[in-house]
């Protein structure tokens, strides 16, 4: 149930939104847009399971939800009291506004651009430590080896880093924009797109929301299959992950197997659909294609052996662990203040997983169990977090796998065709929660905010580097495992 | 550690034979979409249904499979018009010219590759033996770098072909692009191309990189900012596309797409 309430004034939104957040419900996103020429701000909470922890002792929280908050600027106003100074995860989040509208957030601590290049500046290198021998180093956006363009600036004089700047406009590619007036179909495409490592995740959060407008249920057998999709998905970027720590460390035959299993996983969903990211997979009102779940299950048991006996190892290997125990730890205060999301937030003590607190498909009836408890919010943690979840994914799998039928004759997709309405969709990706924002008018997407994970998290960045130094960079981004595409959009 | 070398030995060699033997998973590939051959009834409205606008209907049906990013819609509505290409490597699989993107191609077309084909063997005879890639991502969607990181797995293995990454564009011989062209790469990919020592080669790779793709409207993938010699088409495309390109830029394939044996041996 998506609640939308609209408050008389940006001060009022704000009291409001402060409020609900001390109560424990998360802060899960703030977007403007223009509407009839005033500019409107948009922030979404969400109903978590530690807001349910006062008020219902069960995990399913009875308001099991996102809610959209939304107020109005005066016409004509070209500022308004930012809200960073009394929620600190909204940082980024007045950046982009900034960045979008041209709207100044009044008291915001930083309003460098985010996502457009800054102009000339761009080639000054910050500085916000002062010290001896103090130094900047720049770091991308063309960076050594195979990764997304993205800059990292890190202060340091010599091995620790007392200070670390991102800088991820580079790969701004304008998504909200191209979403505006695009058929309903198209709008799939671009959320499959949006983030290119989570395409079933963000091509689920925008269906969601598109068949909460057109009020459609989708048919059972699609819900499997949608979860089954997500699922491999999961596992995929898991192992990706795994991969990366396991380089990281020159750990070459650990690193070789990461690799074998995450191109057969690859090769799994490339079988079941024709893509190895699941595209094409979920439509509005269904799925396209259901997979053989005969033939899928069979190839199910082995992976999960050799993938869950690797895991065990490394996870064994104290030469790797060495690396990981207490490098870029996330204190737990931290990421519950923040709402992190996915993950980071898990390993650091602050679960909210969409499939458990917001459940959606097929998650309703195969319940998936609440994750087991971490707080040491360093690297190890995320690991050993992603290694339950691939766990707990082959077994979601099996078990949509089981309430399959054999074979489907029909297409398993119910008509959906949405006129008008606004609705919030969201969705668990393996980097957290997935939020999509659609406005549809005459049939067609009016407006659409996607908000992934990866741009709420990756902020977190700036803040785990206590004490550690900078041969421990890569095991820290690595084990973030976040996605610069989704972030900059 | 020893266990890890226990581990290491358990699945045996799982490195594909490509190009010196076929691979199924290579040949099963579904590629982008292809316009069947004969005449079409009623093309006057096929052009509507591509989002990527990749069909053109002038004196017959076309796909531009540079701008196709594969999501179907084509062939699910016209099949008998349209259907998917097969197959991750060879010839089909990467053009050595924009235009030859386009399907069926004019025949001007082939003289254009010819030229090309030409003038790329010449200016890359001296990479034969070992390449040194650099790879520049300009705006993708983040799938391209998954694709491009698995030539470096053990499945497709690239280092036996004698292809390496390197992380200083001094040390590159092949620049390969993703993402669809981003205003804020636009400086750091032509500061990347600048810094590569002569004779250097420009692969764009995937539907992104080679138009834009589905943000078409707005961005017009790589070939503004840098001269673009091999364009792969896929969204994205298949890690068998890459390495396939990566081996023609190279003159390590034959025209053919059979392995060369000067070059592509083991």
């Amino acid at each position: 149930m998506t609640i939308t309430s609209t408050e008389p004034s940006v001060a009022a939104l704000w009291e409001s939104l402060a409020a609900r957040v001390a109560r424990g419900e998360r802060f899960a996103g703030l977007s403007a847009s223009r509407r009839d020429g005033a500019l409107t701000l948009s922030a979404h909470t969400a109903h978590t399971a530690h807001t349910a922890h006062t008020a219902h002792p069960a995990h399913t929280a009875a308001a099991d939800g996102i809610d959209t908050l939304e107020a109005s600027l005066p016409p004509g106003a070209v500022s308004y009291p930012a809200l960073t100074p009394e929620i600190g995860a909204a940082f980024w989040y007045e950046r982009l506004i900034h960045d979008e509208t041209g709207v100044i957030p009044e008291g915001h601590p930083r309003l460098a651009p985010l996502v457009r290049p800054g102009g000339p500046d761009d080639h000054v290198l910050p500085r916000h430590v002062a010290g001896y021998g103090v130094f900047t180093i720049p770091h991308g956006p063309v960076r050594s080896g195979v990764f997304e363009s993205m800059e990292y600036l890190v202060e340091t004089p010599g091995e620790a880093i007392p200070h670390l700047n991102m800088r991820i406009f580079y790969k701004h590619r304008g998504i909200p924009a191209r979403f505006e007036r695009a058929p309903i179909s198209d709008g799939v495409l671009l959320a499959e797109r949006t983030e290119g490592i989570a395409s079933v995740a963000h091509a689920l959060a925008f269906c969601h929301a598109v068949e909460t407008i057109a009020g459609c249920e989708i048919p059972r057998e699609a819900a499997l299959v949608r979860v089954v999709h997500a699922e491999l998905e999961r596992i995929a970027n898991h192992l990706d992950v795994a991969m990366r720590l396991a380089d990281a460390a020159g750990l070459a035959v650990a690193t070789a197997r990461f690799a074998l299993h995450k191109e057969r996983v690859l090769r799994l969903v490339s079988g079941l659909c024709g893509s190895r990211f699941g595209r094409g997979v979920v439509i509005p009102g269904g799925v396209k294609t259901v997979p053989e779940s005969t033939e899928l299950r069979d190839r199910l048991g082995p992976l999960d052996r050799e993938i869950g006996t690797d895991l065990r190892i490394l996870l064994g290997t104290s030469s790797f662990l060495d690396r990981l125990r207490g490098t870029g730890p996330l204190l737990t205060a931290r990421a519950r203040e923040h709402g992190a999301l996915g993950p980071i937030g898990k390993a650091s003590g602050y679960a909210d997983d969409a499939r458990l607190a917001r459940p959606y498909d097929a998650y309703r009836w195969l319940d998936p169990a609440p994750p087991a408890e971490h707080h040491a919010g360093d690297a190890q943690a995320r690991l050993k977090v992603r290694a339950e979840e691939i766990t707990q994914a082959f077994g979601l799998i099996r078990r949509a796998l089981e309430d399959l039928p054999e074979r489907t004759e029909v297409t398993p997709s119910a008509p959906c065709r949405p006129s008008e309405g606004r609705a919030t969709g969201w969705a668990e990706a393996p980097q957290g929660e997935v939020l999509y924002d659609v406005t549809v008018e005459d049939g067609r997407i009016a407006r659409c905010q996607p908000r992934s994970a990866s741009f709420h998290n990756l902020v977190l960045m700036h803040e785990v580097f206590a004490g550690d130094i900078l041969t421990d960079f890569p095991f820290i981004e690595a084990s973030f495992g976040l996605s610069v595409a989704g972030a900059a959009l | 550690m020893s266990i890890w070398v226990l581990r290491g030995l358990r699945d045996g060699v799982v490195t594909t034979r490509w190009p010196r033997r076929a691979d199924e998973y290579a040949d099963n590939w579904r590629g982008p979409a292809a316009v069947r051959p004969g005449n079409h009834a009623d093309p006057a409205e096929l052009d509507r249904l591509c989002p990527a606008g990749a069909i053109a209907v002038t004196d017959r049906v076309r796909v531009d499979q540079g701008r196709c990013i594969l999501c179907g819609r084509c062939v699910a509505a016209r099949p008998d018009v349209f259907a998917w290409s097969k197959g991750a490597t060879g010839p089909a699989a990467a053009a050595l010219a924009r235009e030859a993107l386009v399907v069926p191609g004019a025949p001007e077309t082939d003289e254009a590759v010819a030229a090309a084909r030409a003038a790329l063997a010449a200016r890359t005879r001296a990479l034969r033996r070992s390449v040194h890639v650099r790879h520049v991502d300009a705006g993708s969607d983040g799938s391209e770098e998954w694709e491009i990181q698995a030539l470096l797995g053990p499945v497709y293995d690239i280092h036996r072909l004698g292809v390496f990454f390197t992380a200083s564009p001094r040390h590159a011989d092949v620049l390969l692009v993703t993402g669809a062209g981003t205003a804020g790469m636009a400086g750091p990919l032509r500061t990347t191309y600048e810094g590569m020592p002569d004779p250097k080669v420009v692969i764009a790779a995937g539907a992104d990189a080679a138009s834009g793709g589905l943000l078409g409207d707005r961005l017009a993938g790589v070939a503004d900012f840098v001269p673009v010699d091999v364009w792969v088409p896929g969204s994205p495309p298949s890690p068998f596309a890459i390495l396939n390109a990566l081996l023609m830029a190279t003159g390590k394939l034959a025209a053919d797409g059979t392995a060369d044996g000067k070059g592509a041996n083991r």
